[in-house]
């Protein structure tokens, strides 16, 4: 998910040419106070223009308790937003006050449902609610680390080991799943360590995370290339699949690929590896039916 | 960069790199977007590099928004 | 030294019999450091010279003096590659009579060589020069303040000119060999204090770009050239000096490596990248026409594998010899493209007058395969319209247009289309990407042209291509 601040008519034009999987038009950190009102409309009016094509677009809006949250949700949902990014989130009950906000200018403009949240989880309160965050509403489609303000919060400082964030990665993670929605890890901002940012993201893949924030598209590649499965992992994960297949066909409980038996678990990580696949485009849909 | 002063009717002076090109479409634009708003008095001063028009259109907004203190969101 | 040519610049113009109405020549390889053409001109205007012609291999910001020259009839005429900045405005407005005629660097030298452009005088700037007048575009001393490396397009003016004037401000011992202006074409030398300013003749090695748009540009440049069918052991290839270009000389690098493939020679304005694969052992030759840097203008005074072609032997389209008909691959950049592929790199679309044919019309025409990489947009001002401005490159020598909202294939060439579709590249109609365009920015209003014609531009085989005309405001 790349970042891009609401502030920068230039980039939000065409930041999508680059094929982040999705964008984060930013109302919140990036933009000062002064020009809340000003990025608000550039937001709004981007929205509603540019053609994104299919990238999923999401704003992260100011939270509820300032004098800007209110108008950033009006002017997101009227614009056709797919993804409403709340930052901050502490409890369910934020969540729910958010929903019921979307909910009322959803209704105003007749496109009810269509909105949805992901939460941003930024400080140890966060986390300890994190599965009851990611439950709280139908609309919440995933749940995010922010490292920055979540390590201040601890009272204590970054590195590049990311020791600090051990147990806020795992939570969120632990949260989503048992929630059975989407998670994805904070930002990496050093854009000349390309490599430490490549560890980073090998970490997180490893973790169970879903995805990324990047805030520069050079930053793609990387997370691209590190998420798409290679060819052996395609080849071993579709002997996986076909085995099922012919297991199933035969009426066999039991499946063995190469002389090793292979269980629930190893079947459910090869046809996840094939949606990854598909999804990166290195394979197409229909080879696999 | 949108200034909005008081005015007789909607005037606006407007300096761009692509005048040439671009200059009547921008001020059909800053015009539309102030009768939108219900402004039909105003001196608009705009400098515009290259803006695309939903760009124009926000910062116009923006400006009016602040001139006459009354927004276009609720609150 | 005895029967040395050493003369004062005052004594060199009088020598060589200069009069009103005739054509004086310079060449541009001290770009934007240039001092040569403001001094030579300067001072012609002070001894009281009237409507002459000036033959410029390229003109740019530097030479706006030229416009109080142009008022006071000192220049009552211009050709060169190409113009910028004030004096290009000044033109675009009408301040020359005469239209200016604008050539390729391989028309230039046709035109020298075969006598459709005959000159009188050359002032030729070199960074040395002996007092025989043996001049290079780099020095063998320590005294060295401006150097340039290749003369190539100096040189066809060193050659056919009736009368020719070597300025440096390195003079050094006889003989000042290996050089690249010889001494036999050469009247007069004159010493001064500063040909150019070194620090805007060469900058040191351009850096990479960061800018993600070039690198995505690039990366789609280098897969267009690796899937093309012409990556073969011993390819030939030339680029610009944008940021997009010398990026995408990096990723085919790479690929070069993976594959174990080598490059036959690398060909026109040679940059450090250039060099930094010759000495690999990626490039077998490098063919100089203009070096760009100073590590360019290093080698070729170092290295002999990296030889100085002239403007003629370089891209004249006249002699069939001429190495860009050797040439596989050009990466090329355009300030438009329309839906014929037809190329504009002169005119703004303002209508002012902003940029230079340079190679363009040469590299397109006679290489295997052209690729033009340019953004979709510059800011509000698209680049790939239903219609060119001005027409510089015809549309049947361009083979490929790489843009960031994907690449368009010239219908003429079917078989490169085939092979970059299954690479899996994104291949789309030209008219998409105009469409894609005007659906981003409008369409734009029809420029104020008046009736004035203030340039011609000039076909490879001496034919009228386009005329510019000039703008009302």
């Amino acid at each position: 998910m790349m970042f891009v601040p609401g502030n920068n008519p230039g980039m939000m034009a065409d930041a999508h040419i680059y094929g982040p999987d999705s964008i984060m038009l930013d109302l919140e950190d990036s933009v000062t106070m002064a020009e809340k009102d000003a990025a608000r409309l550039l937001v709004h009016n981007a929205l509603k223009t540019i053609d994104y094509g299919n990238t999923e677009m999401v704003v992260r809006i100011n939270p509820l308790n300032t004098p800007y949250g209110k108008k950033d949700v009006e002017a997101v949902v009227k614009a056709g937003v797919d993804v409403i990014r709340m930052p901050k989130t502490e409890t369910a009950e934020e969540v729910r006050e958010l929903e019921a906000e979307i909910l009322k200018v959803e209704q105003e403009i007749g496109r009810v449902g269509e909105t949805k949240i992901m939460a941003a989880i930024e400080s140890a309160l966060g986390i300890v609610n994190a599965y009851a965050i990611a439950t709280a509403s139908p609309r919440m489609m995933g749940i995010a680390l922010g490292a920055e303000d979540y390590s201040a919060n601890l009272k204590t400082n970054r590195t590049p080991g990311g020791a600090e964030l051990l147990l806020a990665r795992e939570q969120i993670v632990v949260a989503a799943r048992a929630a059975g929605i989407c998670c994805f890890d904070t930002v990496y901002s050093n854009l000349d360590d390309m490599e430490t940012f490549r560890k980073e993201v090998e970490l997180i893949k490893t973790l169970g995370f879903d995805g990324k924030s990047i805030i520069n598209p050079r930053q793609i590649e990387v997370v691209n290339s590190v998420f798409t499965p290679t060819e052996k992992e395609i080849t071993k994960a579709r002997a996986v699949v076909a085995a099922i297949k012919e297991a199933q066909a035969k009426g066999s409980g039991v499946i063995a690929v190469n002389g090793k038996m292979v269980d629930r678990p190893v079947v459910l990580r090869a046809e996840r590896t094939i949606a990854l696949a598909v999804a990166a485009g290195v394979i197409s849909e229909e080879e696999d039916l | 960069m949108v200034t909005i002063g008081p005015g007789e009717g909607l005037q606006v002076d407007l300096q761009s790199s692509v005048a040439a090109q671009f200059g009547r479409q921008i001020k059909a634009v800053i015009t539309e977007t102030l009768e939108g708003l219900g402004i039909k008095d105003a001196h608009v001063e705009a400098v515009d590099k290259g803006a695309l028009d939903c760009t124009i259109r926000a910062r116009v907004t923006a400006a009016a928004v602040r001139a006459t203190g009354k927004d276009v969101w609720k609150d | 030294m005895r029967n040395s040519k050493l003369v004062t610049l005052e004594e060199a113009i009088k020598r060589s019999g200069l009069q009103n109405g005739m054509t004086i020549s310079f060449h541009h390889h001290f770009r934007g450091g240039d001092k040569v053409v403001n001094m030579v001109v300067d001072k012609l205007a002070e001894m009281g010279f009237k409507d002459l012609k000036l033959a410029a291999s390229s003109l740019s910001d530097v030479h706006a003096p030229l416009i109080d020259h142009i008022k006071n009839g000192v220049i009552t005429g211009i050709s060169t590659s190409g113009l910028r900045g004030a004096l290009a405005d000044a033109i675009s407005h009408g301040l020359l009579k005469e239209p200016v005629v604008f050539r390729s660097h391989g028309g230039r030298g046709s035109a020298i060589a075969n006598g459709e452009l005959k000159i009188d005088v050359a002032f030729l700037g070199a960074s040395s020069a002996d007092e025989l007048g043996n001049a290079c575009g780099y020095s063998r001393s320590e005294n060295a303040k401006s150097i340039c490396g290749s003369l190539g397009y100096a040189l066809p003016d060193a050659r056919y000119a009736k009368h020719v004037v070597v300025i440096t401000d390195d003079l050094v011992e006889y003989p000042n060999m290996p050089m690249s202006i010889h001494a036999a074409d050469v009247e007069s030398v004159v010493v001064v204090d500063s040909v150019g300013d070194s620090s805007k003749i060469a900058a040191g090695a351009i850096r990479d770009s960061k800018n993600p748009r070039d690198i995505l540009l690039a990366k789609q440049a280098a897969k267009v050239i690796i899937n093309s069918g012409l990556f073969v052991d011993g390819f030939s290839i030339q680029t610009g000096t944008g940021g997009a270009s010398l990026a995408a000389v990096k990723y085919i690098r790479e690929e070069m490596i993976n594959r174990g493939i080598k490059a036959s020679f690398a060909l026109g304005g040679i940059t450090a990248h250039m060099v930094k694969l010759h000495e690999e052992g990626l490039i077998g030759k490098l063919i100089d026409v203009q070096s760009f840097d100073k590590v360019a203008a290093e080698s070729i005074k170092n290295d002999p594998t990296h030889q100085e072609v002239s403007a003629v032997e370089y891209a004249s389209g006249q002699h069939l010899g001429s190495a860009t008909h050797a040439l596989d691959i050009v990466i090329l950049s355009a300030l438009e493209v329309d839906t014929d592929f037809n190329v504009n790199v002169l005119v703004g679309s303002d209508g002012i007058i902003r940029g230079a044919i340079g190679g363009h019309q040469d590299t397109a025409a006679d290489s295997a395969l052209s690729i033009i990489v340019c953004p979709l947009l510059r800011g509000r001002i698209p680049c790939v319209v239903p219609h060119v401005t001005t027409l510089i490159t015809p549309g049947k020598s361009v083979d490929v247009v790489v843009t960031e909202y994907g690449i368009a294939v010239n219908p003429g060439r079917p078989e490169i289309a085939e092979k970059l579709k299954a690479a899996g590249l994104p291949i789309v109609d030209i008219k998409e990407l105009a469409a894609k365009a005007s659906s981003i920015i409008g369409t734009p209003d029809p420029l104020p042209f008046g009736d004035k014609v203030v340039g011609i531009v000039m076909n490879r085989d001496g034919s009228v291509l386009d005329k510019i005309h000039n703008i009302v405001e």
